[in-house]
């Protein structure tokens, strides 16, 4: 933003569709004129964020202007400060979605990939502008400050008209005149300062929120005294809300966070059922479990292959016997793998027993008529009891001869026992729910990579059988796949290594004392 | 940043017509300009519909006592600012003569500005002075109207042989023709053979125009207000040549 500029908008009794020169003619001194600068430029404008609003969240607008033939990417702060731009190429006006990483390389791929990481960046409005010039002369028709009276139109996501906003910029060293004509401007009836951005204005006419991710079930507010089954519906239908906003993404395969989102959302769902099932309605649980399960394989195979591609380059990159460029057979199989799993799971999502899914569930879930007890609070106590129990159990029987079963077991209670505690997370003070879950995470965290080096390697395994079976691996492509199975094998004894004193940490009195702690304040 | 200045120790050659049509073209272009009037006759600040006057005087300027930039002012043109003039700069002289390395103060008040503009144009006032030998030490290219006549030829060889003289720093020359009627037998033999004699001549040259007069009607750069005409085109000419002269690098995207 310039020095001393001032923003306004110019609201329809001062001129909407009027002469704004006209309406301006009173404001200011005696001596000032005001005579047409510029001719009318039209831009397309488009503002991109990624699905979950990480560059709002941080406090970045990002821009793309097209405007005589050119398309300028643009990054600001908060106080309208450039961060970064880049001017496109001639022949390279990127489509959207797109990652950041596959924009040009240069100082606004820097600034932008380590915020949106995996998450392509999507149109979230789109706008044309019509900008007329006004000049604002003193007594020697000398320019004084530029007025820029901007006429938006919104296109998407809904269609509508911002009334005219306008920008008064003082010419360097003529701030005081300039500030006299702002005060003019700001007096006309009609005319208001601007608080918002373009961008605001245009969500705010759409009824968008900046910022808002449908169906956080983390984020959701429970008093401790709300009945157990109207908190669960609410949990639920907050769980639906995410999987049904994660389907158009995962269907245009914007990026694979839709997918990996909705699946987040199906397993906590299941997980709800499974273990707080009892508090709801008869019969609702053992109807949907079933449902949810199916689900939950529909998306597996392509959400197993989009790690496996997303860990490539790091996969490449450690070989060290092999080369890089050996491992290409195998990536090719992987993104063959993909797609044909993707259509697998784009059919899944396309039926009509997963449009049934999400309607006859929205619907039970209304029709939830809670009995009064047992409160939510008692639930949540007694489930993070019963969850606690059951990992410290599953854990103590794990032994240096116990199979790699019994670890995937405990991740299972593990997981299960995480999801209480943040699903029931509004009851918890955050700052013992974060004591609570220190080792409970480190746990995870180790039992996670004992369990994905297992899975990879059998994967590997299999995928080594397929390609030799489709005659697409050359010997050598082969090896350096082992070589990535055998240091999987090692991330995989590394963490069974250090598997011990994370159980023991979580284990032990301290641990269990914030735990119970936690479970108690739910039920207090 | 690249500082041009247009110097001749003769009035009326041209000076402040270039000064002020090179600032306006190498704002077109994109780089960031300040054009400084140091003439207190304030013919560019006048060009410019800008009051020659600067609060404090050319003496806050040169003592540092004010900021330069407090003093700039904006002109209509986008990337172009002016320094305006004020009727005390006829002291500079003076002040200047009382300052710390008067001969090198102009480049030091100029430092700061480095990273804000690309291109500074100094317009100067005619005479030989210690302005003058100021603005020739903070100068990288210096662009010198000539009249095309056996007399201003010698000038410039004493131009040169001054400038020669200096120890470190030495602005690059680059003369012209200006005020040219290619009608005059003399004029038309002198802008024949000089250019290809010397180096420090310009193949560019400006004719003696109405409408380069027309700019102190017009209030502006005659490429500005009359971009498609021959006048405007002898000084794209000449600013294409002072650019490369000078070495200046592409402006900023």
């Amino acid at each position: 933003m310039a020095p001393g500029q001032r923003e306004f908008v110019l609201a329809d009794a001062a001129g909407a569709g009027s002469d704004v020169l006209q309406a301006l003619a009173a404001a200011g001194e005696d001596n000032l004129g005001w005579a047409n600068g510029t001719a009318v430029h039209s831009r397309r404008c488009t503002w991109l964020d990624t699905f979950d609003w990480r560059l709002y969240r941080a406090g970045l607008t990002l821009e793309q202007v097209i405007s005589g033939g050119h398309a300028d990417l643009v990054l600001t702060g908060r106080d309208g400060a450039v961060v970064a731009a880049q001017r496109l190429q001639a022949g390279f006006m990127p489509g959207w979605p797109r990652r950041a990483a596959e924009l040009p390389a240069g100082p606004l791929q820097a600034a932008l990939e380590p915020i949106t990481g995996l998450r392509a960046l999507a149109p979230v409005v789109r706008a044309t502008s019509k900008v007329a010039e006004l000049q604002a002369l003193n007594s020697d028709a000398k320019t004084i400050a530029r007025l820029a009276v901007d006429r938006v139109a919104v296109t998407f996501p809904a269609r509508s008209t911002l009334p005219a906003r306008l920008t008064l910029v003082p010419v360097r060293g003529y701030q005081a005149q300039a500030d006299k004509v702002g005060r003019a401007i700001g007096g006309l009836p009609g005319v208001v300062a601007r608080r918002d951005s373009v961008l605001e204005a245009a969500l705010a006419a759409a009824g968008c929120r900046p910022g808002e991710v449908p169906g956080k079930a983390a984020g959701i507010q429970l008093a401790p005294s709300m009945p157990a089954a109207r908190a669960l519906a609410q949990i639920l239908t907050a769980l639906l809300d995410a999987m049904e906003a994660n389907v158009p993404g995962t269907l245009r395969d914007i990026d694979t966070e839709f997918l990996h989102d909705l699946r987040i959302a199906v397993r906590w769902t299941r997980s709800a059922l499974k273990l707080c099932g009892d508090a709801l309605p008869g019969g609702l649980a053992s109807q949907y479990g079933p449902e949810f399960r199916w689900l939950g394989d529909v998306t597996t195979p392509t959400r197993d292959l989009d790690v496996f591609l997303l860990g490539y380059p790091a996969m490449a990159a450690s070989l060290i016997g092999a080369e890089p460029a050996e491992l290409i057979p195998f990536r090719d199989h992987l993104a063959r793998s993909r797609a044909a799993a993707y259509r697998r799971l784009v059919t899944g999502l396309r039926s009509a027993r997963f449009a049934r899914l999400g309607t006859s569930w929205r619907a039970a879930l209304a029709d939830v008529r809670p009995a009064r007890r047992p409160a939510v609070a008692q639930l949540a106590d007694a489930k993070i009891s019963a969850a606690h129990r059951k990992a410290l159990r599953a854990g103590s029987r794990i032994t240096p001869a116990s199979p790699s079963e019994s670890l995937h077991d405990l991740r299972k209670r593990c997981k299960e026992l995480r999801y209480l505690v943040e699903m029931f997370g509004s009851l918890h003070d955050p700052a013992q729910r974060w004591q609570a879950v220190r080792e409970l995470k480190a746990l995870q965290d180790c039992l996670g990579e004992f369990q994905d080096a297992e899975v990879q390697r059998t994967e590997i395994r299999a995928f080594a059988a397929q390609m030799m079976a489709e005659r697409t691996a050359p010997a050598e492509t082969l090896l350096a796949m082992g070589e990535i199975a055998a240091s999987l094998a090692d991330a995989q004894a590394s963490a069974r290594a250090k598997f011990d004193g994370r159980f023991a940490d979580f284990a032990g009195p301290a641990s269990q004392r914030r735990m119970a702690a936690l479970a108690r304040t739910a039920a207090a | 940043m690249k500082i041009f200045a247009t110097y001749n120790i003769k009035g009326g050659v041209g000076k402040t017509a270039t000064a002020v049509n090179i600032g306006y073209l190498a704002a077109r272009e994109g780089y960031r300009v300040l054009l400084w009037d140091l003439d207190p006759q304030g013919a560019a600040s006048f060009l410019f519909r800008i009051k020659p006057r600067v609060k404090g005087g050319g003496k806050a300027l040169i003592r540092g006592r004010r900021a330069l930039d407090d003093a700039i002012k904006g002109t209509d043109f986008d990337g172009l600012d002016l320094l305006p003039a004020d009727f005390t700069y006829r002291h500079l002289d003076l002040v200047l003569d009382a300052a710390k390395q008067p001969a090198k103060r102009l480049a030091s008040l100029l430092a700061p500005l480095r990273a804000e503009y690309d291109v500074v144009v100094l317009d100067c006032p005619p005479s030989i002075s210690l302005l003058s030998e100021s603005v020739l030490h903070a100068a990288d290219l210096l662009l010198v109207p000539l009249i095309p006549t056996t007399l201003s030829v010698r000038t410039l060889d004493q131009l040169t042989d001054f400038v020669g003289g200096f120890n470190g720093h030495r602005p690059e020359i680059l003369a012209f023709f200006s005020m040219l009627d290619r009608r005059k037998k003399l004029h038309a033999e002198i802008l024949r053979d000089l250019p290809a004699q010397r180096s420090d001549v310009a193949t560019a040259a400006i004719p003696a125009m109405s409408l380069i007069e027309q700019m102190s009607v017009q209030r502006a750069p005659v490429t500005a207000f009359a971009p498609r005409t021959a006048a405007a085109r002898h000084y794209r000419d000449l600013w294409q040549e002072a650019r490369e002269r000078a070495q200046l690098p592409a402006p900023r995207a």
